[in-house]
C-alpha cells in the first residue's frame, strides 16, 4: 500500500463526483423538460417524447458516449474535452430515465387535483406550478434519490470511450502498475460504495416516511 | 460540414459483428438463466432463511448493488488472473455479470414473495403441505409471475450492460466493435452501426421475455391480464 496511489484514487474519486453532480444538474433540468413534453396534449410532442426514450433506453452507455464523443466532430466542434463528452452522454442517457420516472410522479398525482385546479380557471403553467408539481415532488423524491445511486454507478463507464479519469480509470491505471486487483479494486468499490449506499438508505427512509403519510 | 460518412467500410466486417452478436446473446441467455436460479434462492433465504444467512445474503445485495459493475469486474477478473488461475475469458464474464445480476433480481423475487397474502401461506398450512411445498406452489411461481415485468426490463439492461465486459476482453459486439474501429478509423460509423444493432438486440430480447412469459404463466394467459 502506497500514499501515492490513495491519493491518486481519491484524485479520481472528486472526477466521480464532478461528473455525477454535472449530470444529474444537466439530466434533471432536461429530464424535467422530457417528463412535462411527455404528458403534453400535443400528440406530436408526447409521441416524440416517447421514440426518444424508447431509443436511449435501448442503447448501452457506452455506445451513447461513442456516439457523443465522435459525434460533435463531424459537425464542425472538435474541441470536446472528455468531461463534456462524458456529461454530454450521461446527460442524454440520465435524461430518459429520470423523465419517465418523473412523468410516472406527475401522473400519480390523483385525478381530481387536475379537473379542480383546470375547475377553478386556472391556466396550465398555473396549474402545474401551483397545484401538480408541490404534490408531485414528495412523490418523486425517493425514486431520484435512487436514481443518483445510478448516475455516481454509470460515471464509472466514463474511462472507456471518453477516456475521463475516474475512479474506476485511476484504479485501473495503479493495478497496471501494482497488480494487486483485490487491494485497489476492494478500496476503489469501498469509495463507491461510500458514495453510494448512503443514498440507497436515504432513499428507502424516504420512502417509508411517505408511506406512513398515505396510510 | 465536409465530413463524408462512409457505412460500407464497417459493414464490410459483417462476420465479426454476427460473431459478436451471437457472443452477447449467449452470455445473456447464461446469465439470464443462472441470475434468476441465484436471485430466487437468494430471494426465499432473505424472506424465511435463519437470521444469519439473511443478513449475509442482505450483505451481497447492498454491496452489488452499491458499487458499480466495471469495478466489479476489474476486481473478480483481474482478481481471479492475479492469483494465477487461467480461466476462459468467457466464463469468468458470465461469472461477473452472474454475481452482479443475481442481486438485483434477488431485490425484485424478494418484493414479489413480500406481496403474497398471508392468506395464502395460512391456507397452503391448512391443507397440510409442507415449507417446500408452500414455497414451490404458493410463493415462488406467483411471486415471479408477478414481477415478471420488472425482471425482464432488468434483463433488457444486462443485455445493455453486458458492453461493459468489453473493457476486460471479451469479444462480444461491443468488443468486436473496437476491433472494426481501429482497422477501419470510422469511430462515428461504428458506434451508429453499434446502436442500431442494440436497440434491435433489445427488442428481440424484450420479445423473448413476453414469449416466455406467455410459456410459463398459464394462468395470466388464461385470465387475460397484462404480463
Amino acid at each position: 500500500m502506497n500514499m501515492t496511489f490513495i491519493i491518486s484514487l481519491l484524485e479520481g474519486l472528486w472526477g466521480t463526483v464532478v461528473l455525477s453532480v454535472l449530470t444529474f444538474i444537466f439530466g434533471g433540468l432536461a429530464g424535467f423538460l422530457i417528463a412535462l413534453a411527455r404528458i403534453s396534449p400535443v400528440a406530436a410532442l408526447s409521441k416524440g417524447t416517447a421514440v426518444y426514450i424508447e431509443i436511449m433506453q435501448g442503447l448501452p452507455l457506452l455506445v451513447l458516449m461513442g456516439l457523443c464523443f465522435y459525434g460533435p466532430g463531424i459537425f464542425g466542434y472538435d474541441s470536446l474535452t472528455p468531461l463534456q463528452a462524458a456529461t454530454f452522454a450521461l446527460t442524454l442517457y440520465s435524461s430518459a430515465y429520470l423523465g419517465e420516472i418523473w412523468r410516472g410522479c406527475l401522473q400519480s398525482v390523483a385525478r381530481p387535483q387536475w379537473e379542480a385546479a383546470e375547475c377553478l380557471g386556472l391556466s396550465r403553467w398555473q396549474r402545474m406550478k401551483t397545484v401538480i408539481l408541490p404534490q408531485a415532488l414528495r412523490i418523486a423524491t425517493p425514486p431520484t434519490v435512487g436514481f443518483m445511486v445510478q448516475i455516481v454507478k454509470n460515471t464509472s463507464v466514463a474511462s472507456l470511450v471518453v477516456g475521463y479519469a475516474e475512479l474506476s480509470y485511476n484504479a485501473k491505471i495503479i493495478n497496471n502498475s501494482t497488480f494487486q486487483p483485490f487491494l485497489y479494486f476492494g478500496i476503489a468499490a469501498l469509495m463507491y460504495f461510500a458514495i453510494c449506499y448512503p443514498l440507497s438508505v436515504q432513499s428507502r427512509a424516504l420512502e417509508r416516511k411517505l408511506n406512513v403519510a398515505n396510510r | 460540414m465536409t465530413y463524408e460518412f462512409d457505412f460500407a467500410a464497417v459493414l464490410e466486417y459483417w462476420p465479426l459483428l454476427v460473431q459478436g452478436t451471437w457472443t452477447t446473446l449467449r452470455l445473456t441467455f447464461f446469465c439470464t438463466i443462472f441470475g434468476i436460479l441465484i436471485g430466487a434462492f437468494c430471494a426465499v433465504v432473505r424472506t424465511g432463511g435463519p437470521g444469519w444467512a439473511r443478513h449475509l445474503v442482505g450483505l451481497y445485495v447492498e454491496f452489488i448493488r452499491n458499487t458499480p459493475l466495471l469495478i466489479q469486474s476489474y476486481f473478480l477478473i483481474f482478481g481471479i488472473a492475479s492469483m494465477g488461475v487461467r480461466l476462459p475469458i468467457l466464463v469468468g464474464a458470465t461469472i461477473a455479470l452472474t454475481i452482479n445480476i443475481g442481486a438485483y433480481t434477488t431485490e425484485i423475487v424478494r418484493a414479489g414473495i413480500e406481496s403474497i397474502h398471508r392468506g395464502q401461506l395460512e391456507a397452503a398450512e391448512c391443507l397440510g403441505l409442507s415449507r417446500v411445498q408452500t414455497y414451490l406452489h404458493v410463493v415462488i411461481r406467483p411471486a415471479l409471475e408477478r414481477v415478471y415485468p420488472a425482471l425482464a426490463s432488468q434483463y433488457v439492461l444486462l443485455m445493455l450492460a453486458s458492453s461493459i465486459l468489453s473493457s476486460v476482453g471479451v469479444e462480444e459486439l461491443f468488443g468486436m466493435a473496437n476491433r472494426i474501429q481501429s482497422d477501419t478509423f470510422r469511430n462515428f460509423e461504428v458506434f451508429v452501426v453499434l446502436g442500431v444493432l442494440y436497440l434491435i438486440l433489445a427488442v428481440i430480447v424484450r420479445a423473448g421475455f413476453a414469449l416466455l412469459g406467455l410459456a410459463l404463466f398459464p394462468r395470466r394467459r388464461k385470465l387475460g391480464t397484462p404480463l
